[in-house]
Formats: structure tokens, C-alpha cells, sequence
């Protein structure tokens, strides 16, 4: 398994020296990684019929609880057809949308990546590897949304798309490390046997306020929501995969997933609720004040995610079926929509719905694919879509209580969503073709028969629910431990309270797609709210940030190395001193001194005299020269007190940085006198009160009492260990290695900054302009 | 600085300097030395080199750009420290040996080469900051 979920970071690598034959002649190579994946997981579906749970497990950081363990259970399995199913469509449809793009081999890179990232999100048990798997799914996200780069508002968009989902990774991180240390594992499936006592730990609405923040932020809920209609700049093909069917489930899905663990609580439910519920209606609403099909499509995928929050807030089992059963549905049809919509854009050149009309003549099977989409978008009965939205309302109507305002609140909000399907799925290709399209090709089979299998799937299922009920649908909800024997999908329930509901959303959708046309004013008066939207506020506390950072940088950060050096030591000056003051007991302790030796003498002899030799120097080599000779004196101290190995290194280094202040000097100009007496008074003084704090922090420290623990540790144990006798090396290379692993990095890094500063020559044209 | 004393000099110098640099690298795990040491020793013969012959000398006989030791550096020390991972199933930088020393070397264990490692990136990062900022004069 874990070779399948890398398999598309490995597929990424390899495109770096394949990548110009997939432009050319390999185009749909890039197609048979998702294709060969959706058969790999394909195969378990008996296993998962059956009620069965692979397992896999490699050890990784086991010292920190961190380790790969990948668990296919059925709300993975879902998961994984969505991914790799809708992943090999979208691959396939990409080949032909961005044919002649030079970056095609980059765009399927990140896409790789992207969906390497899911199927680890999906099939990590350990909270952990969640974790970083969500973080490289905002990563990849942020390459595929700033995909043309070259427009401005695609990378403020994919820049606003990685601060949100980023912001919401961290929250994610925190919520993960407490609820490990008060379940006492990172393992999710063994979190669900300690639902007590998380349930009564008092960092409960901890946990739960974090992992709200990363589900909400990922998946789009008000007020984070505004990020997902401003990644609707990246190709279309990302906001189908990325954008609706896949990514931003990602928070819905950690939502369904901890169920187990933090649900059934009054808190989880409520704020679930509140939060599901406000998206839902609120961006449901502001699909009438769109005409940009993505736009529509954004915010009725922000409306739908809102309903999944919702529904899992409900938390009762009629509740969650129909969020499983939504998950599929909505991914058929809105995945369909989207690619609908691209189909369009790149025939047309146009997304503005309030122009589209007549493609019927044209795209017959891309118009076949919208209406069926819109079928089961609007929950028409024979779509799976209707099954859907059938248990959406069985859900709300057997609550315990606020039964009719909830029920109503999603009978609303499925007015609207049906409405935009009807305006993205069937508006465009019914009417009159305008003249200015008479001319449009016929677009080619790939970029109309992924939309057409994705819709005929939502029919079929539709037909047939008993394809669906047994092997995707009840598993979902055993991997919530929830009993799952008795549940039937069934298209016909009979008279009941839920059809006349049904018929009310449809019906209703109807009305408001015959009675309101999109039009400019109705987009203009949405943009007159716009000040007091979420989006602009924290637009607004950003700028402001801004210019306090930019404030704060001009007085601080101005240039002047010195300035830097004293303000450094200043505020250190005054840290210490202040803590030095409160409560020390100024006791030196002469008798544990050891004698003055004869060489210590002379080596503060010369150190003293080189001092005041810098100090007076009349040029700079010479001041250089003499703070060489204080490195070498302090070299010599190191070396009477028995510490040869840092003795060594000292050296070395004192001879290099000798080397590269005689470097670097050999170019600046004349030396000159640039301070005047006050300021070298001033300079003097906290020179003086710095070095005078060291020492008496140093005979602090030599009075108190040692521990020498783990000093003892590292010198007992270095030969057992780890085999080596020079304690301080052993440290350095294996006790502490990874330490050294990272500053080794951090040098190298160093040296590159070096590099690039000195060896950048900009071209002309290349300059910052300003 | 191109005295012919210095230059005859350090042709001998360099060879020295080097298995001196190695000596204290290889030493490191039993008495003072290591391979961040080692690494500065070996950076600073090829520094004197240069200031005897200039720069250029010592760039031909390097070969490569420095820069270039410093992901080999990188590569070696990591990947001895995922040996463990790999193959034996042990966590990340776990110490292994084998059993037996080897004369001359001493014993050999995955922190040896995290030292070599450690030796050659330490000459990358040297050497690549004092070429570049004595080219750029």
C-alpha cells in the first residue's frame, strides 16, 4: 500500500526526464498512474464488502509515537475510488485542456503529488502522517491554483488558498499532539477506544476548537469559505479534482473520521451544526449573484460542504448515511459540472453564463453530461442525487427537536443548489445559439467523455442503489462504529414527509431558475457587500499588519550591521541585569578556584594587549590581525583546561575567519573614522556592562550546583553505546546526530545564500521595477 | 603572496595537510578530532594552496566546484543515518557496527560515515563561501 500511495511522488520524479515526451507523444501516459491505482484498490472491494480491514504498518519515528500505518476501511475506500476514479478522468480530460500549455509535464507533476497527498490523507491511521499528508495537499494545492503564474490574481489567489489551509494545517498539528498525549496514541483507530476518557479530559474543547479550525478551513466553511472561490483561477481541471471532488473534503473527511473519537458531545454537535449550517445557506444564497459558471460552482460547492458539516453535526446514523451517501453523490455530479464548465471555456472562450446558450447544437454529449448532472443535482428522482437528498431529509426530520427550522434550513439551501445546477448543467446548451458561437469546433472525445461516464454513473447508481449500498455505503459507517445491517437505499419510500419535500426543492429550483436570470446587477449588488464580507475584513487586518511589519522593519532592520550588534546586545544587557539584580546572592566562592598558573598569566597578558591593539588600530587589517590573536589566547585557555577537541575547532575557525575578514576587507574603502567620541563612549560602555554581566553570570553559574546527570549519562554510555571513546565527538555524531544532520544542512544553506548573493547578476529587464 | 618559498611550500603542505585532515577525522571517535574539524583542516590546506598559487591553481586542481560536495555531504550523512531505516527496520540514525575493527581505520559503524559526511560538507560550505568571495573582489 505504501508503495501505491507514493507511487505519484515517484510518477512526479520520473516526469523530470520524461516530461517533453508527454507533451509530445506520451500524452496519456500521465492517465494509466491513476488508472493502475484506481485497480489496485479497486480489488479490495470484495474484501470491504465483506466488512473487512486492511492494515498496514511500517515503523517510522516510533520514538515519537510517529509511524506509517495505513488502514483501508471503508470511509478510506470511498475515498481512495474518489481519487484515483476521479483522478484517472481528470488526468485524461488535462491531456487535452492544456495540449499545446509548455508546462503540461509541471501541471501533472503537482497533480501527482496532489493525489499522492490524498491517498496518504485518506489511508493514514496514524494522526501524524494525517497531518503532514494534509500539509502537502495545501502545498500541492498552492502550485496548482498559482498555475498561471504569470497573472497576478492567480497568485494572490493561491497565496490566499495556502495561508488559510496553511493557518488551518497548524491548527490541525496542535489538535493532534493533544489529543495524542491525552489518548495516550496517535493511532486513530485505538483513540476510539478511549473516547471516555478524552470525552472527560478538561483539554476537550481544545481538541475539538483545533480540529474545527483545520476541517473548517480546509473545507471552505464560513467565514474561511472565501478562499475556494479565488482558487477557482486555476484550470479548471484542478477545481474538479482539487477544489470540489477531493481536497477540500479533506476537512469533512477528518470530521467523519473523529466521529468515533469526539463526537456524540454536546460541543462537537452544536458548533457543527451552527458552522454547517450558516455555510450552507449562506453560500447557497450567493449563487444568484454569480454569472462566472466556476463562481456558481464555487460557492454551490462551498454550500454542499456546508450541508456534510452539517449533517455530521446532526450525528444521529440517518444523519451521517446521508453524508456518506452525499460525499458520492455530490462528487459525481459536481465533478461533472465542473468539467462541463471547462469544456465550455475552452470551446467558447466564455464562462459567463448570462451569454451561454444553445451549446446543444454543437456539444450534444457534453450537454447530455450537464443535464444529467443537473438531474442529480437537483435530487430529480432516478438520479442518485435524489436518494441523496431524500436521506438528507430523513436525517433532519428525525431529530429530537428544532425539527422544522433545520428541515427547512436544508430545504432551502437545496432550492438554491439545485438552481445552480440547473444554470451551470442545462441553461448554457437550451435556447438559441447567439451568432457570435456558430463558429465553435466540436470539442474532442477527451474532453467530453469523462464528464458523460462521471453523470451516467450518477444515474446508474441512481437505478441501482444496491450496487453502491453494500460495498461503499454501509462500510462507511461501520468505520464509524456505527451498526450498519439494516440500512436500504431504496428510490421509491412511498407518501411520506420526505417526497413532498423533494418535490418542494425541485420544483422550487425550478421556479427560481425560470424567474431570475443573472444579470449584472444583481453581481454589482452583491459586490456592494462585498466591504463586510469575511474576505475583506481580513484583508483589511492584513494590510494593517503590513504596514505595521513595514514600520517595525525600517526601525529595526536598517541597514547598519552596528546598529544591529548593539540592539542585540542591549536588550540581552538588560535581560540579564534584570534578572541578575532580583535575587542573587553575589557569594564568590574563592577556595574552589584552582591557582593562577604561570601560562595563564601571560596568555591574559596578550589578550588584554591585543584588545586595546584592536581597539586603537589605525587600519583595518591590523584590528583583524588582533582579534585573531584573541581567538588563538582563548584557544590556548581551552586548551590548559582540557577541552583539545573545542580547542581545535576554535582554531580552525579562527584561522578561517581571519582569512574571510582579509578577503572581504581587501575591497571596501579606505578605512575611516565614521563614529564620533560620544558614540564610541556609548559603545564602550555597553561593551563594558555586556562583558562585565558574562562574568558575573559565569561565577553565578559556578556556584550553583552541577547537575551532572547528564554529563554522566553521555560519558558512561558513550562506549556502550555508541562504540566511541571521545565523548564530545560521540555526541556530535550519534547521541545528538540528528542536531548535527540539521546544522550541517543549515551551513550548507549558508554557503548557498553566499553564493547566490554574490554570483546573482540580474539582467536589466529582470531588476525589481519600482 | 606568490613567494616561492610559500609556493613549494605548500605543494608538500597540501598532501600533508589533507592525510592530516583525514588522520584527525578518522580519529574523532576515540580522541579529540572529527570530522567537522577535519573538514576545516582540509579546507584551510586548500586555502593556503590558493594563496600560494592563486586561486585559479587551486580551482583546476579541485576539479569540481566545491559547492558540489556539499549535497554529496549531505547525501552520505543522511543515508547513514537511513541505513537503519532501510535495512534493518530500525528508527532514523540508530548506530550500527560492525563487529570487528578494522587495523588502521578502527571500527566501522554507520556514525563513521555520518562523519565523513559531516568532513565533506564542512569543506563544501568553507570552500564555496571563500572562492566566491575572493572571485567576487
Amino acid at each position: 500500500m505504501l508503495i501505491a500511495i507514493l507511487a505519484g511522488i515517484l510518477f512526479s520524479i520520473l516526469l523530470l526526464f520524461i516530461g517533453k515526451w508527454v507533451k509530445t507523444k506520451l500524452q496519456l501516459l500521465p492517465a494509466l498512474l491513476p488508472l493502475g491505482l484506481f485497480i489496485y484498490f479497486a480489488q479490495f472491494f470484495p474484501a470491504i464488502a465483506a466488512g473487512e480491514v486492511i492494515e498496514q504498518h511500517y515503523n517510522w519515528v516510533s520514538s515519537f509515537g510517529v509511524n506509517l500505518s495505513f488502514r483501508l476501511d471503508g470511509l478510506a475506500f470511498l475515498f481512495t475510488l474518489l481519487i484515483t476514479g476521479i483522478g484517472f478522468l481528470v488526468f485524461l480530460y488535462t491531456s487535452a485542456y492544456l495540449k499545446n500549455n509548455d508546462y503540461l509535464d509541471r501541471f501533472y507533476g503537482y497533480l501527482s503529488i496532489f493525489m499522492a497527498a490524498m491517498l496518504g490523507l485518506v489511508l493514514s491511521d496514524n494522526i501524524m502522517s494525517l497531518f503532514l499528508f494534509w500539509e502537502l495537499t495545501s502545498i500541492s494545492s498552492f502550485f496548482l491554483i498559482g498555475f498561471n503564474n504569470k497573472s497576478e490574481a492567480s497568485r494572490k489567489s493561491a497565496l490566499w488558498a495556502l495561508g488559510i489551509t496553511g493557518i488551518g494545517g497548524l491548527l490541525l498539528l496542535a489538535g493532534a499532539v493533544i489529543l495524542g498525549i491525552v489518548a495516550d496514541t496517535y493511532t486513530i483507530s485505538e483513540m476510539v477506544n478511549q473516547k471516555a476518557l478524552i470525552a472527560s479530559s478538561p483539554l476537550y474543547i481544545l481538541i475539538a476548537i483545533f480540529i474545527f479550525g483545520a476541517a473548517f478551513t480546509k473545507s471552505a466553511q464560513f467565514p474561511f469559505h472565501f478562499w475556494l472561490p479565488g482558487a477557482m483561477k486555476a484550470p479548471t481541471p484542478v477545481s474538479t479534482y482539487l477544489h470540489s471532488a477531493t481536497m477540500v473534503k479533506a476537512g469533512v473527511y477528518l470530521l467523519f473520521r473523529l466521529t468515533p473519537v469526539l463526537g456524540d458531545n454536546t460541543f462537537w454537535n452544536t458548533t457543527l451544526m451552527l458552522f454547517g449550517g450558516i455555510t450552507m445557506l449562506y453560500a447557497a444564497i450567493h449563487t444568484i449573484f454569480r454569472k462566472d459558471l466556476k463562481g456558481i460552482l464555487a460557492y454551490s460547492t462551498i454550500s454542499a460542504l456546508g450541508i456534510l458539516v452539517f449533517l455530521i453535526g446532526l450525528g444521529t446514523k440517518e444523519a451521517l448515511l446521508a453524508a456518506a451517501v452525499f460525499i458520492l453523490v455530490h462528487a459525481l455530479y459536481k465533478a461533472t459540472l465542473f468539467l462541463v464548465t471547462g469544456t465550455i471555456d475552452l470551446s467558447t472562450g466564455t464562462r459567463d453564463v448570462s451569454v451561454l446558450a444553445g451549446l446543444k447544437k454543437i456539444m450534444l454529449p457534453v450537454a447530455i453530461a450537464g443535464f444529467l448532472a443537473a438531474l442529480s443535482n437537483a435530487g430529480i428522482p432516478s438520479s442518485i442525487g435524489f436518494i441523496g437528498k431524500d436521506l438528507i431529509y430523513e436525517g433532519t426530520l428525525q431529530l429530537p427537536n428544532n425539527v422544522v427550522l433545520l428541515t427547512s434550513l436544508a430545504v432551502i439551501t437545496n432550492i438554491f443548489i439545485s438552481y445552480a445546477g440547473y444554470l451551470v448543467g442545462v441553461k448554457p446548451f437550451l435556447g438559441k445559439l447567439p451568432e457570435r458561437f456558430e463558429m465553435t469546433k466540436t470539442p474532442e472525445i477527451r474532453l467530453w467523455l469523462p464528464p458523460v461516464i462521471l453523470a451516467s454513473l450518477g444515474i446508474v447508481f441512481g437505478f441501482v442503489p444496491s450496487l453502491i449500498q453494500d460495498s461503499l455505503i454501509k462500510p462507511i459507517l461501520s468505520s464509524v462504529a456505527i451498526d450498519a445491517s439494516d440500512i436500504h437505499l431504496k428510490i421509491w419510500h412511498g407518501f411520506t414527509p420526505v417526497l413532498a419535500l423533494s418535490v418542494t426543492t425541485i420544483v422550487g429550483g425550478l421556479l427560481l431558475y425560470f424567474l431570475l436570470k443573472p444579470t449584472d446587477k444583481l453581481v454589482s449588488f452583491s459586490n456592494k457587500l462585498e466591504v463586510v464580507s469575511p474576505k475583506s475584513i481580513i484583508e483589511k487586518l492584513i494590510s494593517l499588519f503590513e504596514t505595521f511589519s513595514g514600520w517595525w522593519t525600517r526601525v529595526f532592520q536598517n541597514g547598519y550591521l552596528r546598529n544591529y550588534v548593539s540592539v542585540i546586545i542591549f536588550v540581552a544587557v538588560i535581560l540579564m541585569a534584570y534578572r541578575l539584580l532580583q535575587d542573587t546572592s553575589y557569594v564568590i566562592d574563592y577556595s574552589s578556584f584552582s591557582k593562577l598558573t604561570v601560562y595563564e598569566v601571560v596568555v591574559l597578558v596578550i589578550m588584554v594587549g591585543a584588545i586595546f591593539f584592536t581597539i586603537f588600530a589605525k587600519s583595518r587589517l591590523a584590528a583583524v590581525a588582533a582579534s585573531g590573536v584573541i581567538g588563538y589566547a582563548i584557544c590556548l585557555l581551552f586548551v590548559f583546561y582540557s577541552a583539545p577537541d573545542l580547542a581545535m575547532t576554535q582554531f580552525a575557525i579562527d584561522t578561517l575567519t581571519v582569512i574571510l575578514f582579509v578577503l572581504v576587507l581587501y575591497r571596501l574603502p579606505k578605512y575611516l573614522v565614521l563614529s564620533d567620541y560620544k558614540q564610541r563612549i556609548r559603545d564602550g560602555i555597553l561593551a563594558c556592562s555586556f562583558g562585565g554581566l558574562i562574568s558575573v553570570l559565569a561565577l553565578e553559574v559556578l556556584a550553583q550546583p552541577v547537575n551532572e546527570e547528564i554529563s554522566k549519562f553521555y560519558a558512561e554510555n558513550a562506549y556502550i553505546l555508541a562504540h566511541g571513546k571521545n565523548v564530545v565527538n560521540v555526541i556530535l555524531v550519534d547521541f545528538r546526530g540528528t542536531d548535527t544532520m540539521v546544522e550541517i544542512s543549515v551551513l550548507a544553506i549558508a554557503a548557498i545564500g553566499v553564493f547566490a548573493l554574490l554570483k546573482l547578476r540580474l539582467r536589466g529587464h529582470e531588476r525589481e521595477q519600482k | 603572496m606568490k613567494t616561492i618559498i610559500l609556493r613549494t611550500a605548500s605543494n608538500y603542505l597540501l598532501p600533508i595537510l589533507l592525510l592530516f585532515s583525514i588522520f584527525i577525522l578518522l580519529r574523532g571517535h576515540y580522541l579529540p578530532g572529527g570530522g567537522f574539524v577535519g573538514g576545516l583542516i582540509a579546507s584551510i590546506a586548500f586555502v593556503l594552496h590558493a594563496f600560494a598559487n592563486g586561486l585559479k591553481d587551486t580551482k583546476k586542481l579541485l576539479k569540481i566546484h566545491p559547492g558540489f560536495l556539499m549535497p554529496l555531504g549531505l547525501a552520505i550523512a543522511f543515508l547513514s543515518g537511513l541505513l537503519p531505516v532501510l535495512g534493518f527496520g530500525e528508527p532514523f540514525m540508530t548506530g550500527l557496527w560492525l563487529e570487528y575493527p578494522i587495523p588502521v581505520i578502527g571500527a566501522i559503524g554507520t556514525a563513521l560515515f555520518f562523519d565523513i559526511g559531516v568532513y565533506i560538507v564542512v569543506q563544501g560550505v568553507v570552500l564555496t563561501i571563500i572562492i566566491t568571495i575572493s572571485e567576487s573582489a
